[in-house]
């Protein structure tokens, strides 16, 4: 419980972390549209400039690590947008969050009702 | 003089929308779930509101960081649905109210909450898929909405303790109406959970089922927390709750407890639902 409570394990979405992940955040929201989605999947890099991502922000696309757009001043709504185009449902961006397989985060979350 | 008849609280997630729009309901995973609502929606069709006022919050469809209001209210004859990016269908529009939506917002800025007013509005997962559970196969559609949107994206968020304030303002507004409508208020969302982070996952049994109990008997012991605090307890989207403390603040006064679930888990969160009557 304590370690749950940790709020260090939560990196806050305030005004700083919107300044910061401003057109990461722009692209991503872009992905409400089906045309906007299969642009980025043509070519991933390309709109990425498209939207003036810092080599950092691109790098983290690339790498699909969630962890590191969070810390890149991405909102977890629109990287689950991002997400969402990568075919990955909510406990699969959970799983790869936590270091754990999709069956495991999904476990983890039947324990929390019992 | 309008009517507030109840309130209604439920989850909004989107993977419900999804597994209703699949035919899961019956699954083992979903079963529990949804055989929570029959009692809910044979309320709503004795009872037959013509207006529903839906507190919710835009996950990113028609509210993007470039224009973030902290509250917003429709006042459009009609709402519309779209693609959100991640596979749940869209619903066909979503019917909306103009003159009692005015007569909330004239309300509310004399109450001094000075809201953004949204003559067109795209409502997202967090308003129809309560639509969809509560009013099925399209039912919803003879139901005039009103959409009250919280921003729970983006901090600073609106305190909770000011949007149990802004409900009773709403109630007020929907009390005082020349109308002879009868209105029900939805507050929609959370309970405890969290998408992002090395704590994606975390859900709070005990504090969800705390704040279901406050939320019939006694909301004010809940008007203490800080949005900091509801990250901690219930998760970083467990600040969600600020909708159902604005549904709880339009009833206002004693009411009475007709039906409630709660059930872990829908996707990653704890889903409460909760059916309050005015005692």
């Amino acid at each position: 419980m304590n370690a749950a409570r940790n709020p260090l394990d939560t990196v806050t979405f305030d005004g700083p972390k919107a300044t910061q992940g401003y057109n990461l955040n722009k692209m991503c929201y872009s992905f409400n549209e089906a045309s906007a989605r299969e642009a980025f999947k043509a070519n991933e890099a390309d709109y990425c400039d498209r939207f003036g991502l810092t080599r950092e922000q691109k790098d983290a696309i690339r790498e699909r690590d969630i962890l590191r757009l969070l810390e890149l001043g991405g909102s977890i709504y629109y990287l689950a947008k991002f997400a969402g185009l990568l075919g990955l449902s909510v406990q699969d961006v959970g799983g790869l969050q936590t270091g754990m397989s999709t069956e495991e985060f999904k476990q983890k979350l039947v324990r929390a009702g019992e | 003089m309008a009517k507030l008849i109840g309130a209604v609280g439920t989850s909004h997630i989107p993977a419900i929308g999804k597994a209703m729009d699949q035919g899961l309901e019956q699954t083992p995973y979903w079963k529990d779930f949804f055989d929570a609502y029959p009692p809910v929606r044979t309320w709503l069709d004795e009872q037959q509101p013509d207006i529903a006022v839906v507190f919710y919050n835009d996950h990113g469809l028609s509210f993007f960081l470039d224009k973030k209001p902290t509250y917003a209210i429709g006042t459009a004859p009609e709402y519309t649905n779209a693609d959100e990016g991640w596979g749940i269908q869209p619903i066909a529009p979503i019917t909306g109210e103009t003159e009692l939506s005015w007569h909330i917002v004239n309300t509310l800025i004399d109450d001094e909450f000075d809201v953004t007013v949204c003559q067109e509005l795209r409502v997202d997962h967090g308003l129809t898929v309560p639509m969809t559970l509560l009013w099925p196969n399209e039912q919803y559609r003879k139901i005039k909405v009103i959409p009250v949107a919280i921003n729970c994206e983006r901090h600073p968020m609106p305190k909770p303790s000011r949007s149990y304030k802004l409900g009773q303002s709403i109630g007020r507004a929907i009390q005082s109406w020349s109308g002879d409508e009868k209105v029900v208020v939805l507050g929609t969302g959370g309970l405890s959970h969290q998408l992002d982070g090395a704590r994606a996952g975390f859900i709070n049994k005990e504090f969800d089922l705390f704040c279901m109990e406050k939320l019939v008997s006694d909301p004010g012991a809940l008007l203490g927390y800080t949005n900091a605090d509801l990250t901690e307890i219930a998760g970083a989207q467990g600040v969600e709750l600020a909708m159902w403390l604005a549904m709880r603040g339009a009833l206002e006064g004693d009411v009475k407890l007709l039906h409630q679930n709660y059930h872990i888990p829908v996707s990653n969160t704890g889903a409460g639902l909760m059916l309050l009557e005015p005692a």
